[in-house]
């Protein structure tokens, strides 16, 4: 336990306080020698201004500091602004660490270089920024709680009675003599309840008070804040957070990543544009000038699931939901979504070929190949046939002899092909990619090209986000701490009896003090008070003398 | 006459009407001798019925355009920045009946102007809405942060009343000085609308193709005399300007030209007008704040951060984040624009602690007012026209 202050009505206060949390007789000599109370948090003790001892201590009064949480702020907006200077890592077309680099240099030179190298390309989830982060959330917490608490006591220990001292340092303040004193003060305790005020009368004194919750309001707003960045951290622990992307091909069904026992088909993709025809005549000049403007990106899809009591291994599926996918209408099932990402128009699907006799051009059968999934051999009838050797999905031209293949996605399929007919029951080979043949002798057939199939691809988000209920209650909360704490006042008039029979009139507000004086003429019409005036000038003397105090001091 | 029709037509109805009670308030300051006279105007009352008609002509373009295109008109650039202009009207004339404060309209309504004809300067057509924009958080989002923005301008236009009244022009200061900047700044944009209309009736065109940044070829045609020409340029449009310069690829050498230009034409206006006041433009104006109160601009100044700070919150990052989860799949990208509306916020909740924690009154919280409405104006056009990002739709 720290020390404590008796004051002379025998309230006991903690260390450190200015203003006796029961009488408001001032306590120290500062608060002595001001002719107004400085009433921000009553005068009560905070730890900030009590301890400074330990690095506790000295941590939580860094903390506790507004100067200190308005530079946090300034810093992070400076670094969130230099962060938009030029495209950030993740909107740039590069994957490696060197071809990001390279990236920078090649577009920005030696700006670039410097914004890469001292990592600004990747502000937002550095180590720095993220420590600037939790300082202004460790901040907001310390100054709150060094505020709130000490407040939140004096407003509760407050007496009805306060010491002419305290009355006397108020901004507005009046006293004088009245015929009735007593009865002045039980008369205005009536007025100010009709005013709704929330009123105490204490042997021949009255304390009249309304809104105190508006008090609350910047620790409830900051309250909600903290919910909000603690939902953030949330979304770092497992399970908590998905964000995956995956690519589902027209007709394909594939499981959803990290979505374990579900599975989702797609019906088809559809990509459409506003046509002049179609489109209403008032977009007629737009579309002219843009040439094409796009009207709906789209994927009819199935979602599936495990079937509830299938056995493992089997793929027994049922039927869960079918939607269509469009961007700002995700498709939602337990807590995924997923979104309509991205597209690729157009992909090869298959490939159908005819087997030809050269000389004659005349046709032994067609076939049609599955460019994801080749047979082996296609049977063509009559004793003929025709076998893959070999298949490049991706060919990429051919180096030291040997075909290369540059991916598994059919972009440019190319083909050993064996073909056997009972002319040459031993077989010829050949290599055929788009619009080339290669022969290794002079072949008698050819496979040649017929038609191509083609289906498109979807690009779909998936993504679980157990936190955004935490995230939207902290900007709930912070709404209502802001409405609080902005548009409702804490106002509180004082009238009491003094020792020669005056009566005293002390009023506090936090802000609009000329709808506090409005209230107390209100009641002056109707009770007989000495007159008050608004010192607001006394207030800004003050107020410029300790400036400069602190000014010579520091 | 069809609803688009109508839609130009009332808009141009309101500029004129804007600028007809901007002389009425011009009146209302002048002619009054006393400040009780000043509040009781007749000039003040037939300015903010002006106002109002011109208020009302505004709010038909709105819905006539919304009922048009079939969506909230606040899809582009034109569009937002008429919004815009049309709720900083709004929050004037809402003020206006509760401190009855003619300097304010005097301020407020040529700064309303300026930025509808900085709106005209872009595509004025109707276009049909991309697939990210579908959605009904397009008028929800989009129209909240539009007032949150408009109430926390009118801070800004309280605050800078309330500098040029109280600086001392006679001085040489640094005060003085950057009041001239933010004057200069205005004149600025006047000087791109005036370029950018007189190019237009010129009717001048030049045609390029170029390569951009990856490399593949492109077009571009230039409104005014192409003084940068884009990455490897080619010129073909006859008897067109040849550039001066050829810009590296990630630079848009046409955006930087009408930037110059802009800057070419403010600088001429803005001498011409110092050489007929033979004085700084802030110290021209400043008699027509004389009869502004300091304390209530102050407080209007606050007042408008108070109410604007919350809204803004609202529209630009809640309602923006619930948006950004349903289209682009999170809340939070860190998207130019997403960052530029925190640090907006952050601003302005730097300005509320030190306002309410450090005794930030008068100049100050001024000065902090103004800064705040540069910061919003960054948003809406360098980092539309300049830092591309998911938000470049104009």
């Amino acid at each position: 336990m720290g020390n404590t202050i008796k004051c002379q009505c025998g309230h006991v206060n903690p260390e450190g306080t200015e203003l006796c949390e029961a009488c408001g007789r001032p306590l120290s000599e500062e608060a002595k020698e001001r002719k107004i109370a400085d009433m921000r948090y009553e005068g009560a003790a905070r730890r900030s201004k009590t301890h400074n001892m330990s690095i506790i201590d000295k941590t939580w009064n860094f903390f506790s500091s507004v100067k200190v949480g308005v530079w946090i702020i300034i810093i992070l907006l400076v670094t969130s602004a230099i962060g938009t200077l030029l495209p950030q890592k993740m909107y740039v077309a590069a994957q490696t660490e060197e071809e990001v680099a390279a990236y920078y240099e090649l577009h920005y030179g030696v700006v670039g270089k410097v914004y890469h190298m001292l990592g600004f390309n990747d502000m937002y989830s550095s180590w720095w920024f993220k420590i600037l982060v939790g300082m202004l959330g460790v901040s907001i917490i310390i100054a709150s709680v060094d505020r709130v608490v000490p407040l939140y006591k004096s407003l509760k220990k407050q007496r009805t009675r306060r010491h002419p001292s305290f009355m006397k340092r108020q901004r507005i303040y009046g006293v004088g003599k009245v015929d009735h004193p007593e009865q002045s003060v039980e008369q205005s305790a009536e007025q100010f309840k009709k005013l709704k005020y929330n009123v105490k009368l204490e042997d021949g004194a009255m304390l009249a008070e309304k809104g105190r919750f508006s008090r609350w309001g910047p620790y409830v707003n900051h309250t909600g804040l903290i919910i909000f960045l603690a939902g953030i951290l949330l979304r770092g622990l497992p399970g908590f957070y998905i964000d995956e992307e995956m690519w589902i091909r027209e007709g394909e069904r594939k499981a959803i990543p990290s979505a374990p026992g579900y599975y989702i088909e797609s019906e088809g993709f559809t990509m459409e544009y506003y046509s002049k025809e179609e489109a209403d005549e008032v977009f007629g000049e737009a579309l002219d000038k843009a040439g094409m403007i796009a009207k709906n990106y789209q994927t009819d899809a199935i979602l599936y699931k495990d079937k509830d009591g299938a056995l493992p291994g089997t793929t027994e599926l049922e039927e869960v939901k079918r939607h269509p996918i469009i961007v700002n209408e995700p498709l939602t099932y337990d807590g995924y979504s997923i979104f309509q990402m991205d597209y690729r128009l157009d992909e090869l699907y298959s490939m159908t070929f005819s087997l030809n006799e050269k000389a004659t051009g005349e046709s032994l059968g067609q076939m049609t190949i599955q460019l994801d999934n080749p047979a082996p051999s296609y049977d063509l009838g009559n004793g003929v046939k025709v076998e893959i050797l070999d298949y490049y999905s991706d060919y990429a031209g051919i180096k030291d002899g040997e075909p290369q293949n540059l991916s598994p996605v059919p972009n440019n399929p190319a083909f050993i092909f064996k073909m056997t007919t009972p002319e040459t029951p031993k077989g010829e080979t050949s290599f055929v990619a788009i619009r080339q043949t290669l022969e290794t002798e002079e072949n008698l057939y050819e496979m040649k090209f017929v038609a191509a199939d083609t289906r498109d691809i979807s690009g779909l988000v998936i993504r679980k986000d157990k936190t955004l209920w935490i995230l939207l209650i902290g900007g709930i909360i912070f709404m209502i701490g802001v409405a609080q704490g902005s548009y409702w006042q804490h106002r509180r008039v004082w009238i009491c009896t003094g020792d020669e029979g005056e009566l005293i009139l002390a009023g506090h507000t936090n802000k609009n003090w000329f709808g506090l004086m409005k209230e107390i003429d209100a009641v002056k019409e109707h009770v007989q008070l000495p007159p008050y005036e608004d010192r607001e000038d006394i207030e800004k003397e003050e107020k410029e003398r300790l400036k400069e105090q602190k000014g010579e001091n520091e | 006459m069809d609803y688009a029709s109508l839609s130009a037509n009332l808009l141009l109805v309101s500029f004129v009407t804007y600028l007809v009670a901007t002389g009425f308030f011009g009146g209302a300051v002048r002619k009054s001798t006393s400040e009780k006279a000043y509040q009781k105007s007749k000039f003040g009352t037939v300015g903010i019925w002006i106002t109002i008609v011109g208020f009302i002509a505004h709010i038909g373009y709105f819905i006539t355009r919304w009922i048009a295109s079939g969506h909230a008109p606040v899809s582009n650039m034109f569009e937002f920045t008429t919004a815009f202009a049309m709720m900083l009207v709004g929050a004037f004339i809402l003020l206006f009946f509760m401190y009855r404060t003619p300097s304010l309209g005097l301020f407020a309504l040529p700064i309303a102007v300026i930025i509808i004809s900085y709106a005209t300067m872009f595509p004025r057509d109707i276009t049909p809405l991309i697939p990210a924009l579908k959605s009904k958080w397009l008028t929800i989002h989009v129209i909240t942060a539009a007032l949150g923005e408009a109430i926390l301008a009118i801070s800004a236009v309280a605050g800078l009343i309330y500098l040029i009244k109280n600086i001392d022009m006679s001085r040489r200061s640094k005060e003085r000085m950057w009041i001239e900047v933010v004057m200069f700044t205005v004149v600025l944009v006047v000087g791109f609308v005036v370029s950018t209309i007189s190019f237009n009736v010129a009717g001048y065109e030049a045609e390029f193709n170029y390569v951009d940044k990856d490399g593949r070829p492109a077009q571009v045609t230039y409104n005014n005399p192409p003084l940068f020409g884009m990455n490897e340029y080619e010129l073909l449009t006859p008897d067109a300007m040849e550039p001066i310069a050829s810009l590296p690829a990630i630079m848009n050498a046409k955006t930087l030209t009408t930037f110059t230009w802009s800057v070419l034409f403010g600088t001429i206006i803005y001498i011409i007008l110092r050489l007929i006041f033979r004085r700084p433009l802030a110290a021209v104006v400043q008699p027509l704040t004389k009869k502004a109160n300091s304390q209530l601009m102050d407080e209007i100044g606050y007042r408008s951060v108070l109410i604007g700070f919350p809204v803004f919150t609202l529209g630009a990052l809640i309602f923006a984040m619930i948006w950004a989860h349903e289209a682009w799949s999170r809340f939070w990208g860190w998207d130019p624009k997403e960052v530029w509306a925190l640090i907006t916020w952050l601003f302005y909740a730097a300005f509320l602690h030190l306002r309410l924690s450090r005794g930030w009154e008068g100049k100050k919280s001024a000065w902090l007012a103004v800064i705040g409405f540069i910061i919003i104006m960054f948003n809406l056009i360098a980092v539309n026209l300049i830092i591309a990002g998911l938000h470049s739709y104009a």
